[in-house]
């Protein structure tokens, strides 16, 4: 039987903070010599935030996995002081105005928020099991919400924005993601008996039957026509890559895999045809030193920035608040990555992509553990659409493969993102907390009763 | 500030970044290595190394499924890893031809050395001893779970 970790969770979550503080701490001391005065207000309103939440998380989900919330700690507070360094080192970019702490930790705080309601509200995760086809129409909806002519708006190239009059922008395609993850759990549950059916064998591949393509081919329209139609190359990605590797997970055949793959490559590629927004990626990704593509705008600038700040961190890193991660246009938001790179080194870097792996392999642990087929799709769908987005933007960003505008989960600043995160933590932390939980005692000997878990 | 104590506090604070990702580790360990509860072994070599691997069929658990009534009586099929379906669909593990049940009716499968029965939205329910089963519910010993007009049980 699981234990319930109270404590160990607690210290870790000090312990995230503390690095946190330590953080502000050594950026303060490196760039102007003193400790920062906001140094205490920051950390104690990460501090409480977090308290509150571990209050809530012990309150309604006591038995949720210890380690969720302090990876997912100490992740959001390094990116905080990242953003809180790019906005204290003087740049010439244009980009550079519009990092603002500030409005981070306010989002956190929302997210925070947005975290304990799930947590309170939602008491049994499989009420959205009811709820598949709703989540399906809301996710394909958010998806296309930016297209609507007055209410969409475009940004740096890509039409993914909706603004909402007196508040600003929103991202729906964060939100899109999880309603997608949901219906797709839910759909796969209902479905996965037929699309595990074999047909023709081919090579050493059992090939689906030629009926069961359908949904497939359904995803891998719409994500295409999220690329094409709002330039969004990272969500078509996410979008696509996480179903296959849900139906992989519901029917255990690598065919699917192969397939997906298949229309995916054969999908960009025809793209990068026909459309100038891809190609002119492509392009950047092939030959991103080329001095033409450097100059021109939106050109292969802003990766050669990262690759040379990562350069220069080299190991060890040129230490926090001693690099020029201001020299990488909007390294706040895409570019975290490699601005921290430069600051922490490889080391640092190891130690971030370390706590994203076990903050998804906890996620993988929930599914294993899990009863039920749906939260077993869906905290194994959750947690890749985490791994997904890292190794999406971290690849993109260190020109492993062609750059998506994705965030860095928990890191870069953005209001959608961090809220859509905290969701999706919040919905782990609900499943793990069904799938520790003991189960009940069944009595053996007196045969006429039945415990049932409610 | 010298260049020294920011050499050092750069190391020192990459030095405790790695220590909270050991620490993380040290949490789960129980995940990775198992638990240690029982004290190291007084018999080497009999004791499995991993509580995860293959338990050797230890008492309390059942080794058998038994048809106790409906037309399939007398039927046994023998336990393994692998989960058994029930309904009247041709790739069930056990086919029932009966009116009353669905073709993909209920599943049953081990987990943690317990075997777990599932309804799979059958039109006349599964019921285990005299509950219907709405959820994934744990199977004891010897209690009957009725299909339609077939009555299974699972015994050492």
């Amino acid at each position: 039987m699981p234990a319930k970790r109270r404590l160990a969770q607690l210290v870790m979550l000090a312990f995230a903070v503390a690095i946190t503080m330590g953080a502000y701490a050594n950026v303060g001391l490196a760039m102007n010599g003193e400790i920062p005065s906001g140094m205490l207000t920051y950390g104690l309103s990460l501090g409480g935030l977090m308290l509150a939440a571990y209050l809530v998380l012990a309150k309604f989900a006591p038995w949720a996995d210890p380690l969720i919330l302090p990876l997912v700690t100490v992740i959001n507070g390094l990116g905080l002081v990242m953003i809180f360094r790019l906005s204290e080192s003087p740049s010439k970019l244009p980009s550079a105005t519009l990092a603002s702490p500030n409005s981070q930790i306010l989002w956190t705080l929302v997210g925070v928020v947005l975290f304990s309601v799930t947590l309170i509200f939602m008491r049994d995760h499989r009420a959205l099991q009811r709820l598949t086809y709703t989540a399906g129409a809301l996710g394909l909806l958010l998806l296309v919400s930016p297209l609507t002519p007055g209410l969409g708006q475009e940004l740096n190239g890509a039409r993914i924005w909706i603004g909402i009059p007196g508040l600003g922008q929103l991202q729906p395609a964060e939100f899109a993601k999880l309603a997608l993850v949901v219906f797709f759990a839910g759909y796969l549950v209902a479905k996965r008996d037929v699309l595990a059916l074999a047909g023709r064998r081919l090579l050493f591949i059992d090939l689906p039957r030629a009926r069961d393509l359908g949904p497939v081919l359904i995803t891998w329209g719409v994500s295409l026509g999220i690329l094409v139609m709002q330039k969004d190359l990272g969500s078509s990605l996410l979008l696509f890559g996480t179903f296959i590797v849900m139906l992989y997970i519901a029917t255990q055949r690598s065919s699917w895999v192969i397939i997906g793959i298949l229309l995916f490559v054969g999908g960009a590629l025809l793209a990068g045809m026909l459309f100038d927004h891809v190609q002119a990626r492509f392009e950047v990704y092939l030959n991103p030193e080329d001095p033409e593509l450097f100059k021109k705008i939106g050109g292969s600038e802003q990766l050669m920035q990262g690759l040379f700040a990562m350069g220069s961190g080299g190991i060890l890193g040129t230490g926090l608040g001693q690099g020029h991660p201001e020299l990488i246009p909007l390294a706040f938001s895409d570019f975290i990555f490699a601005a921290t790179g430069e600051e922490l080194g490889l080391t640092g870097l190891m130690a971030l992509l370390m706590l994203y792996a076990l903050l998804v392999e906890r996620g993988l642990r929930t599914s294993l553990a899990a009863r039920d087929p749906f939260s077993k799709l869906l905290a194994g769908g959750l947690s890749f659409l985490l791994a997904w987005q890292v190794f999406i933007i971290v690849g993109g960003v260190t020109n492993l493969i062609p750059l998506t505008g994705l965030v860095t989960p928990f890191m870069s600043q953005g209001g959608s993102a961090l809220l859509a995160n905290w969701i999706l933590i919040a919905l782990l932390v609900r499943m793990s907390d069904a799938a520790r939980r003991p189960p009940p005692q069944a009595i053996q000997n007196e045969g006429m009763t039945q415990v049932f878990q409610r | 500030m010298s260049e020294l104590t920011l050499l050092l506090i750069r190391l020192a604070f990459l030095a405790v970044l790695w220590f909270f990702v050991i620490a993380a580790v040290g949490v789960i360990r129980t995940d990775l290595f198992g638990s240690r509860t029982a004290p190291a072994g007084p018999r080497k070599g009999v004791k499995p190394a991993k509580p995860m691997a293959k338990p050797k069929s230890k008492k309390g658990e059942p080794r058998q499924l038994i048809v106790t009534g409906g037309p399939l009586q007398g039927t046994t099929i023998n336990l393994t890893e692998t989960p058994i379906t029930i309904g009247r669909a041709n790739d069930a593990t056990l086919v029932v031809s009966d009116d009353y049940a669905s073709s993909r009716h209920a599943r049953l499968f081990p987990q943690d050395g317990q075997w777990i029965v599932e309804d799979l939205g059958s039109t006349n329910g599964t019921y285990l001893d005299r509950s219907k089963v709405t959820r994934p519910t744990p199977v004891p010993l010897g209690v009957p779970i009725r299909v339609g007009k077939t009555v299974i049980e699972l015994r050492k």
